[in-house]
């Protein structure tokens, strides 16, 4: 793929690709209630689709990340989340600990 | 829902309720999501991406993970099929978390195009913040809390992505990984900290366990099929817990 009228065309691609579900999920969510087991099934779906997300990221990343070792990205989750307690559930703070000591590590020690 | 609506707000109180939204995303939330998008924005610029067409694409994908895909597979050359069906499988989330939460905004006052316009906003950020807080408002404040909330996190990614486009050079990869790293312990972090409920702790827990390992397994469709046992199984652990009690 090349010149510029190709990546606007690819973008509006993959932004319609996108909307398409969320658009899917107000239909649907017309049609089912807040108390049902459809509905239930539909919230845990949805965290757990963002849990597995997450840990694929973490775990098995595809791209900028892969130059980095699973044990740093490991050790820098657990001090995001360390800092994050230790700072009273400070979000911030606890974020920037993750970011900064995954660069620390792979500075450090080689990525 | 636990709070009872007390028939139509006047506009001042839908006002507020927007301005309220955008105030408690102004702050933690926008500044870490800007932040994962200076890292887009520095992505963006090396992949040859112009500025105009980087925040096009915030607009139009608005979800961190799908633009990054996007433009590392671009990068590689990926053809545009097998390219946008990649895009489209790490933005299945959006299904389940848009049918999810929409339930939740729905009052009389508004008509349908309503929800279809709002449902372009269900980012995670802004999901894990509503599914919480929305409960504890009144059903007509709810859309515009979510709204102002959403609107206040795309400003913020907008200049982040803006602001890594043009200080892209002072990046070295390191700098670049470290800002791309953001996002997921953003998403680490705020999902441990907005999900209160047996549910989403459940069922977090459950995705966590099925995703990486289903990766290992079938990698095109881990996030789908992650989602799909990891949440089926969460759900038939709480039900059988529901029959017992």
């Amino acid at each position: 793929m090349s010149g510029d009228l190709d990546l606007w065309l690819l973008v509006l691609a993959c932004g319609a690709a996108t909307y398409l579900w969320r658009g899917l999920g107000v239909f649907v969510s017309g049609r089912i209630g807040t108390e049902g087991p459809v509905f239930r099934w539909l919230a845990c779906v949805a965290y757990a689709t963002l849990a597995a997300l997450i840990a694929r990221i973490v775990l098995l990343p595809v791209g900028t990340l892969e130059d980095s070792a699973l044990w740093q990205r490991l050790l820098a989750t657990a001090i995001a989340l360390g800092i994050f307690f230790l700072a009273r559930r400070n979000l911030f703070l606890g974020v920037v600990a993750g970011g900064a000591s995954l660069v620390a590590l792979v500075l450090t020690t080689g990525g | 829902m636990d709070v009872p609506d007390e028939g139509e707000a006047d506009p001042g109180a839908l006002r507020r309720a927007w301005r309220r939204g955008m105030g408690e995303a102004f702050g933690t939330p926008a500044a870490v999501l800007g932040a994962g998008y200076i890292g887009f924005g520095a992505l963006a610029r090396d992949a040859d991406f112009s500025l105009p067409l980087a925040l096009f694409s915030t607009l139009t994908i608005w979800a961190l993970p799908g633009q990054i895909a996007m433009i590392e597979l671009q990068t590689l050359g990926t053809a545009l099929l097998p390219l946008v069906l990649a895009v489209m499988l790490t933005s299945a989330r959006f299904f389940p978390m848009t049918a999810a939460l929409l339930p939740a905004l729905r009052h009389p006052r508004w008509r349908g195009w309503h929800y279809y316009l709002v449902g372009q906003f269900v980012a995670m950020t802004g999901w894990a913040v509503a599914m919480r807080r929305c409960p504890q408002m009144r059903p007509v404040e709810r859309l515009p809390y979510f709204l102002g909330f959403a609107v206040m996190l795309w400003l913020a990614c907008a200049l982040g992505t803006i602001a890594g486009f043009y200080l892209s050079h002072l990046f070295t990869e390191r700098i670049t990984l470290g800002l791309i790293f953001l996002n997921p312990m953003y998403f680490v972090l705020i999902l441990t900290a907005e999900t209160r409920t047996r549910l989403g702790i459940t069922a977090l827990l459950c995705g966590a366990t099925a995703g990486p390992l289903l990766h290992l397994a079938v990698p095109q469709w881990s996030l789908i099929l992650g989602g799909l046992l990891g949440g089926t199984a969460a759900f038939l652990l709480l039900e059988a817990r529901r029959g017992r009690t």
